[in-house]
């Protein structure tokens, strides 16, 4: 389970990569997202996936899931989550002031 | 803090006084008056030691600064230091009695000049007396740093500051040699006192830096003392008033490179490449400097050439003299040291004579408003006293008698025959380049020092051709070249009385190891008649060629310029500063590029790169599946909708295909935490993933200002070669971590949590008790974001056109 669960991690951040080096300022943003769901995943998978029960103490069972990278992915969430919402309304900005959503276009200053 | 170091930063102290005494007095007295006293003071306090020094003693004195790191502001006074001394105040009060009549008082700044004088005598001093080497660079730098003030005082013109710019690379481009040069030797030796790394010698001489600490020190002293073919800097320093020229530029700052050498002799001196490197570039920078003072039709230019001829003679003299050292300091050798000798003699007798020209020269300026050569002539009978100076200087400064600068040229002579029947370091073969090379050099000497004295003073007046009626100078800016000039003669006349109070005791600081009493006996015994020699037959040929090239001159003057413009040291440098920012330039304008794409394609590609070879080279990879979870039919799904949503991604043509992709990815997602039990996770990602597509729609779809454009991502192989490396780095190295499990989790710590928190959610209890401070600090994050996203929409910049009110 653990190497299907690397290569989909890996499909991810393939798929991230391409696309953070793409012109469009949305598949930039998209390509963060996609980024970080590969973080997430990859922080599951190697807690470990061996079966357990649902960390919830009511629950009584032999052995739990592991809580901690639990709790790690929550907290990444939340930021990742305030970073792209943060981002899409500076992307957002851009795009009024400078009519285009091209990376190319929004290149420096002139006089380079 | 005894009185050597408060002398020594008196100049420091008293630096800071100088703007206020402007400030207050300017309009009655010349501020010149008030700084005048600091250097008669030092060097009044200077000479009560010349008899403890003369006499064999060492002054030794420490004064704590960063004793942890070996770093003390020790000084010591021995000859050596205190013939420096004398000097840099002795002058120093004589500039600045004349730039007391030179500056004008009501246009120039005088205040800025005073400080920048100052703080270098107060370098100065500290340079020659500082006893620890990283002490002596820090004082190094600051003459450095104001000599390239002074340079560029009057700033508003462009060869001033472009004079400048080029010392200060050329001097502290050596400094920073040096220093490297100085931490190999502190290094070797484990001190950084110069007394103590000479008397660990041993330890220098058979360490493996002997010959980088060396040629890294060398370099210093070379760029700083203006050597070939680092001489370049000093004809442009000219631009600086004249009394600086006179007294950085042919006294003090360009004799510390020699100071440094005769200094690290102890050191260095006895070894084969210290006596070829330092004797050939004096001789090479002797003859060529005098070869182009020749040339030069600006006075202060052939000063300025004549500056380099003159300093390349005392270095090759402390480069022949460290022969002495190859011997082992017996009887034999104490006949070569008579080189050492005539370096210290005629470094005092430079200063003196070369002092004063630079005075007269001034003078000249000042009065005729010219320092051409062409535009000069005649005016013998209108500026006496100038004329009297400048054949004393000038008469000095060829060798002839009576002036000191016979006795030192002789000195030279005997110095140069010795050397080339030294039976070591090959000099039987080549020694006898070194006379012939001296002698030719003298005879240029001679040449440019009539030029300077009979071309401005005698032929034809011409006074249409000058700027000012030319009349005498007052008297108070003849008194310093006066004085100078008297000195000498004096020198000439009475030479042993410098003989056995100062030099005689230099040489037992720059040749240490001799400690029988006869070495330097011949240092007392300075003549001027000592029979018909090979000395005084050189001289009498250098009088009678010289004479015969002078009145010839106007026929073969052309030889300087069958050489192209292009083909000098100048037009070298100018290139290669111009060369190194227009390819500077290029390599950087080559990968900045502006585009994101490029610097994220660097990142990557690096970043995988890096960690694929070091995968590679440590053989990382160590799949180890015993451990692993079977793989059940639901993950399968789930995995292949997420491929599939990823490609959908990947491939979408319109932007909302792609929001919606990525949203089907953000629910996939979430399933896969129900599955692997994570259920506040879930909740967590079903609510962020639908806010999250909420967002994206209402920015780039449900927007009317927004273009509905239907753009695939366009394919290039680049991208996915540098993805697809990515993706396979991140998948070997989870894979490899997977292989490598160290320790057990502390997870079962978190199975107490009812008892210690009082939670049955594990997950929660984590997030806001056992860790809760990460919590606090998400919350702020997310409030950041918050306050940025308002800020964003409300904020607008004033006056741009956009018009929008939200």
């Amino acid at each position: 389970m653990e190497i299907l669960m690397s290569i989909t991690v890996g499909v991810f951040f393939m798929v991230g990569t391409y696309l953070l080096l793409s012109k469009s300022l949305l598949k930039v943003i998209v390509s963060l997202i996609l980024l970080s769901h590969g973080a997430h995943l990859l922080l599951l998978t190697m807690a470990g996936l061996q079966r357990g029960a649902s960390p919830l103490l009511s629950l009584e069972a032999d052995s739990y899931t592991d809580p901690l990278p639990q709790a790690l992915i929550l907290t990444a969430i939340v930021i990742s989550f305030g970073v792209t919402s943060f981002l899409l309304v500076l992307a957002y900005r851009t795009y009024k002031e400078h009519k285009t959503d091209d990376l190319e276009q929004l290149r420096g200053s002139a006089d380079e | 803090m005894s009185w050597i170091h408060i002398m020594i930063l008196l100049p420091f102290i008293y630096a800071i006084l100088v703007p206020f005494l402007y400030k207050l007095y300017s309009h009655k007295l010349h501020t010149g008056w008030f700084v005048m006293p600091i250097p008669v003071i030092i060097f009044i306090y200077l000479l009560q030691y010349i008899t403890p020094i003369s006499s064999g003693e060492k002054i030794y004195t420490t004064l704590a600064w960063m004793p942890s790191l070996g770093i003390n502001f020790t000084t010591n006074v021995d000859g050596l230091s205190l013939i420096f001394g004398l000097l840099i105040t002795g002058i120093g009060a004589l500039v600045i009695l004349y730039s007391i009549y030179y500056m004008a008082k009501k246009r120039e700044a005088l205040h800025n000049f005073y400080i920048y004088l100052l703080l270098f005598m107060g370098a100065m001093l500290g340079l020659v007396f500082s006893d620890n080497i990283f002490v002596l660079y820090v004082f190094w730098e600051i003459t450095s740093i104001s000599s390239f003030l002074l340079i560029a005082y009057w700033y508003q013109r462009p060869k001033s500051r472009y004079g400048a710019q080029k010392s200060m690379l050329i001097t502290i481009f050596g400094g920073l040699a040096m220093l490297a040069g100085f931490i190999m030797l502190s290094m070797m030796t484990g001190t950084n006192s110069v007394q103590e790394i000479i008397s660990q010698m041993n330890d220098v001489t058979s360490g493996p830096l002997f010959v980088p600490a060396m040629l890294l020190t060398l370099l210093g002293a070379f760029t700083k003392s203006a050597q070939f073919p680092f001489s370049i800097w000093l004809p442009d320093a000219m631009e600086a008033p004249t009394p600086i020229s006179a007294y950085l530029h042919s006294a003090t700052m360009v004799k510390a490179g020699i100071y440094l050498v005769a200094r690290f002799t102890p050191v260095f001196g006895g070894a084969v490449e210290w006596f070829w490197i330092v004797s050939v570039v004096g001789m090479i920078t002797m003859i060529w400097g005098s070869f182009y003072a020749v040339k030069q039709t600006d006075l202060k230019a052939l000063l300025a050439y004549s500056t380099i001829s003159q300093l390349g003679l005392i270095m090759s003299l402390l480069g022949l003299g460290s022969a002495s050292m190859a011997f082992g300091f017996t009887e034999e050798s104490a006949m070569y040291t008579v080189a050492t000798g005539a370096a210290m003699f005629h470094l005092i007798n430079h200063a003196t004579f070369k002092g004063s020209l630079f005075m007269v020269v001034g003078i000249i300026d000042y009065e005729t408003g010219t320092r051409d050569i062409r535009r000069l002539g005649g005016l013998m009978t209108i500026m006496p006293i100038s004329f009297t100076l400048s054949i004393i200087g000038g008469f000095a400064m060829a060798g002839l008698p009576p002036f000191n600068g016979f006795l030192s040229k002789e000195m030279f002579f005997t110095s140069v025959l010795r050397a080339s029947e030294l039976p070591i370091f090959s000099m039987e073969t080549f020694g006898i380049m070194f006379p012939v090379i001296a002698w030719v050099a003298s005879v240029f000497t001679f040449v440019y020092c009539m030029i300077l004295i009979f071309r401005t003073f005698a032929g034809k007046h011409q006074p249409e051709r000058l700027e000012k009626k030319a009349h005498e100078a007052p008297v108070g800016m003849l008194i310093p070249p006066i004085v100078l000039s008297s000195l000498v003669v004096i020198i000439f006349f009475f030479p042993n009385i410098i003989g056995q109070s100062l030099l005689k005791p230099s040489l037992a600081a720059i040749l240490p190891g001799f400690t029988q009493d006869g070495a330097f006996e011949f240092i007392t015994k300075i003549e001027a008649w000592h029979g018909f020699n090979t000395e005084l037959f050189m001289t009498i040929g250098i009088v009678i060629f010289g004479t015969l090239l002078y009145l010839s001159h106007k026929k073969w003057s052309s030889v300087f310029y069958t050489l192209p413009e292009w083909f000098s040291l100048n037009s070298v440098y100018n290139a290669a500063l111009e060369k190194s920012e227009t390819v500077a330039r290029g390599i950087t304008n080559n990968y900045m590029t502006g585009f994101i794409r490029d610097y994220l394609v660097y990142i990557f590609a690096f970043f995988s790169i890096a960690l694929l070879t070091c995968v590679w080279v440590l053989k990382g990879v160590s799949l180890d599946i015993s451990n692993n979870a079977p793989i059940s039919i639901y993950e399968v799904i789930l995995v292949i909708g997420i491929v599939i949503s990823a490609l959908g991604v990947l491939f979408s043509k319109s932007r909302l295909t792609a929001i919606i992709s990525v949203g089907a990815l953000g629910y996939i997602i979430a399933l896969l935490f129900v599955i692997f039990r994570a259920p506040d996770l879930a909740l967590t990602q079903l609510i962020v993933e639908t806010v999250t597509v909420a967002l994206f729609l209402l920015c780039f779809y449900h927007l009317p200002e927004f273009k509905k454009e239907h753009s695939r991502v366009r394919f290039r192989i680049t991208n996915l070669i540098i993805s697809l490396g990515v993706g396979i780095t991140v998948t070997l190295l989870a894979l490899s971590a997977q292989g490598n499990k160290l320790f057990e989790p502390i997870s079962s710590y978190f199975e107490n949590s009812y008892e210690l928190a009082g939670a049955r959610n594990m997950v929660n209890a984590i997030l806001v008790d056992f860790r809760g401070f990460d919590t606090l600090l998400e919350i702020l994050v997310l409030s950041v974001a918050g306050l940025g996203v308002y800020t964003l929409i409300k904020l607008r910049k004033q006056g741009s056109g956009t018009n929008e009110t939200e």
